[in-house]
């Protein structure tokens, strides 16, 4: 019993930093049509970003939050300097996300050196809590809480808000959002900004678990782009449902069918893209 | 009686000239610098021991003034980028373009394997720093190639004995990385440790690009005597933190990788206590060592490891064999020669030679990680003298079986 337990908790921590990390991709997905392949890459700078704030003694959420601020910068630059001028061409865009990965991971080599380092999270959410009879660590604990609060968060702005409105328009018909008048522009550099940011939080929260070492943006960009696949391009709900799934399939593959591990993630997305390609919640083919 | 009242003033001065003479050529060839191709890792994930391993070597070279037996050392660097592909690339350009003599790298296994056949077909002899798979001296032998460092399971077997002889356990469960390096140094420790009388009763093999290790942690016995974990570059860090936040409690045994010196400055208490095996220790208490760490620490702020020693430990090889040959390293096949029976009595592990299959016979230490002046080290606790890649285990007998792999030894005690 403990097994199950402590695993479906695991999946759930697993499936939460996959939301957190996946959300932005998939929303950039939707509306902007490219896959973002430096979404990795913002997520690993995030997470060094994070590192060095906190060997400064900074508190550990305010760090979360100064790194999603930072790469938020970086990617708004990014989008207001490279991919506006690539507008249309999605091909070339989705390029120069791949070439924007590379420099990042490169430079991070460059500034951080290639070793991997421990991410340290907070002091009051160490150690393990007895969850039903089974040890689990309480960080992650907070791991699935915050990335509860995050989609509840998400869901609110793009349901609730006239910024969501916009943002569904334009997953949903790019050009007549343009025809009655929606700043498509602004809103692509908005959006761009807030995945960005979500990818350098995540990449914070992270740190406790996967710590902090070149390479972390390749593991982490399939996972991101299996999860979207899986759940619908643009759609959070599809984001949500996705990295949960993903989360146990991930989680329990290993465990059960551990001969499996490579494929096992990859067997439902083929699938569901045989037989759904647009996803479980999407509204346009991936 | 002296030289100068044999001879006349005339014939001594045509002996000089005829000796300078004969010499003439000689000191010509001996001219030209010694050319030395380095292939190591700048970029990408691996570049943290790929940059450990250059500054051993160029630490050991800027100590010999880059002279190596009287001859000027012109070192070539290529990065291969960690890719197998590159790693060919790289090793035709520095012997095709460079022209280098002997070559020093690569750094992983698996680039190892990649131009293992160019350089048996351009013949250039090359000296691993780094690269641990067993058949590279086992049951390929490559007449070009010898080892800096040892085999993956050479440790390990030590390992084995220690945790069944000296810790008593009963049983163990394991989990590696799943790729060669883990298999091979999981399946030494099992062998020994199943031969003296334990049980491997669980054995879980992680991606090595694994997102979280908090899977594995959970599914592991807790009903062990101890875990013992094989894992490389980043995951020995990563899969220990998120041991201890899972509050187990069962003691770990380590591969030489999974607390080396190269990642243990970055690791915290969740690091004591375990207790691996290498054929290194930065706390090694012997002349060659103490001045290798110092001038380790002074160059570069940090203990050395793995891949400085190995890297280091090359260069020493090149010195000790070139010795041998006077410098000659044009004479390929006496270079060679003197390479395969080399013996160095100063490399800061302990006196190294080589066996006939390339591979050293060298101490092997049992290492555990304390906490010293703030700082943690992999203290020695035991050493095992003179330990071969075989073991106990008689060469022919070893070879006849398979290599060590995910199935080989078969294990037998599962539960």
């Amino acid at each position: 019993m403990a097994f199950w337990i402590t695993q479906s908790l695991n999946s759930l921590a697993l499936g939460g930093l996959l939301f957190i990390l996946s959300a932005g991709f998939s929303l950039i997905f939707g509306l902007m049509r490219i896959a973002n392949l430096s979404h990795g890459a913002y997520f690993m700078l995030g997470a060094y970003v994070g590192l060095t704030l906190l060997r400064t003694g900074m508190n550990f959420w305010l760090a979360v939050l100064l790194a999603g601020v930072a790469i938020a910068i970086f990617g708004g630059l990014i989008e207001r300097f490279v991919l506006r001028r690539l507008a249309g061409q999605t091909l070339s865009q989705v390029l120069a996300t791949l070439g924007i990965a590379f420099v990042i991971a490169d430079s991070c080599l460059w500034i951080w050196g290639g070793d991997p380092m421990p991410l340290s999270g907070p002091a009051s959410l160490r150690g393990a809590v007895r969850v039903m009879g089974a040890l689990f660590p309480l960080y992650r604990l907070a791991v699935i809480a915050l990335a509860l609060a995050a989609f509840v968060a998400l869901w609110l702005l793009v349901e609730k808000t006239r910024m969501g409105a916009m943002i569904r328009a334009g997953v949903d018909d790019l050009d007549m959002a343009r025809g009655v008048g929606i700043p498509v522009r602004s809103l692509f550099t908005a959006v761009f900004c807030l995945g960005a940011a979500l990818a350098g939080m995540g990449g914070v929260i992270a740190g406790p678990i996967l710590s902090v070492y070149p390479g972390l943006d390749a593991d982490m960009l399939p996972l991101a782009l299996v999860v979207v696949i899986l759940g619908g391009v643009g759609s959070l709900v599809g984001a949500g449902v996705g990295s949960v799934v993903i989360g146990f399939i991930y989680t329990f593959g290993q465990a059960l069918l551990p001969d499996l591990a490579y494929v096992i993630l990859f067997l439902p997305m083929v699938l569901v893209l045989a037989a759904r390609p647009r996803g479980l919640f999407g509204r346009i083919a991936a | 009686m002296t030289f100068a009242r044999l001879f006349p003033r005339f014939l001594r001065s045509v002996a000089v000239a005829l000796a300078a003479f004969a010499l003439a050529p000689l000191a010509f060839a001996q001219a030209d610098p010694i050319r030395v191709g380095f292939l190591t890792i700048k970029s990408g994930a691996l570049a943290a021991g790929g940059r450990q391993m250059e500054e051993g070597l160029t630490l050991f070279l800027k100590q010999h003034d880059y002279t190596l037996a009287g001859r000027k050392i012109e070192l070539f660097t290529a990065d291969t980028a960690g890719q197998p592909a590159v790693t060919k690339t790289k090793a035709q350009e520095l012997v095709e373009r460079d022209k280098v003599q002997v070559l020093i790298g690569p750094l992983a296994a698996f680039e190892a394997l990649a131009i293992d056949s160019y350089i048996r077909q351009v013949k250039v002899p090359i000296i691993s720093p780094s690269a641990a798979a067993e058949d590279l001296t086992q049951r390929k032998v490559n007449p070009w190639f010898v080892r800096a460092v040892g085999t993956s399971a050479q440790p390990m077997h030590a390992l084995g004995e220690y945790a069944a002889r000296d810790l008593g356990y009963k049983r163990v469960a394991t989990i590696g990385d799943d790729f060669a390096f883990g298999y091979e140094t999981t399946a030494g420790f099992q062998r020994v440790f199943e031969d003296d009388g334990g049980k491997v009763v669980q054995k879980l093999w992680s991606p090595l690009n694994v997102a979280d290790y908090g899977t594995y942690i959970s599914q592991l016995d807790p009903k062990v005597d101890a875990v013992f974990a094989s894992f490389a570059g980043a995951n020995g860090l990563r899969f220990l933190k998120q041991y201890r936040t899972f509050g187990v409690k069962t003691p770990v045994l380590g591969s030489m990788t999974g607390v080396d010196e190269g990642i243990l400055k970055n690791m915290g208490d969740e690091a004591l206590g375990v207790i691996s095996a290498g054929w290194y220790s930065a706390t090694l208490d012997n002349p060659a060592n103490k001045a290798f760490v110092a001038a380790v620490n002074k160059a570069y702020g940090a203990d050395p490891g793995y891949y400085t020693v190995g890297a280091y430990a090359a260069g020493l090889m090149l010195e000790h064999a070139l010795k041998a040959v006077n410098g000659r390293i044009e004479d390929k096949a006496a270079f060679m020669k003197a390479l395969r029976s080399v013996v160095v009595d100063d490399d800061p592990r302990g006196t190294i030679r080589l066996d006939e299959y390339g591979n050293p016979i060298m101490n092997v230490y049992i290492r555990k990680v304390e906490r010293r002046d703030g700082k943690l080290v992999n203290a020695v606790i035991k050493t095992y003298p003179g330990v071969s890649q075989f073991w106990t285990y008689d060469p022919k007998k070893f070879l006849a079986s398979p290599v060590y792999s995910r199935d080989y030894p078969p294990a037998r005690n599962l539960e």
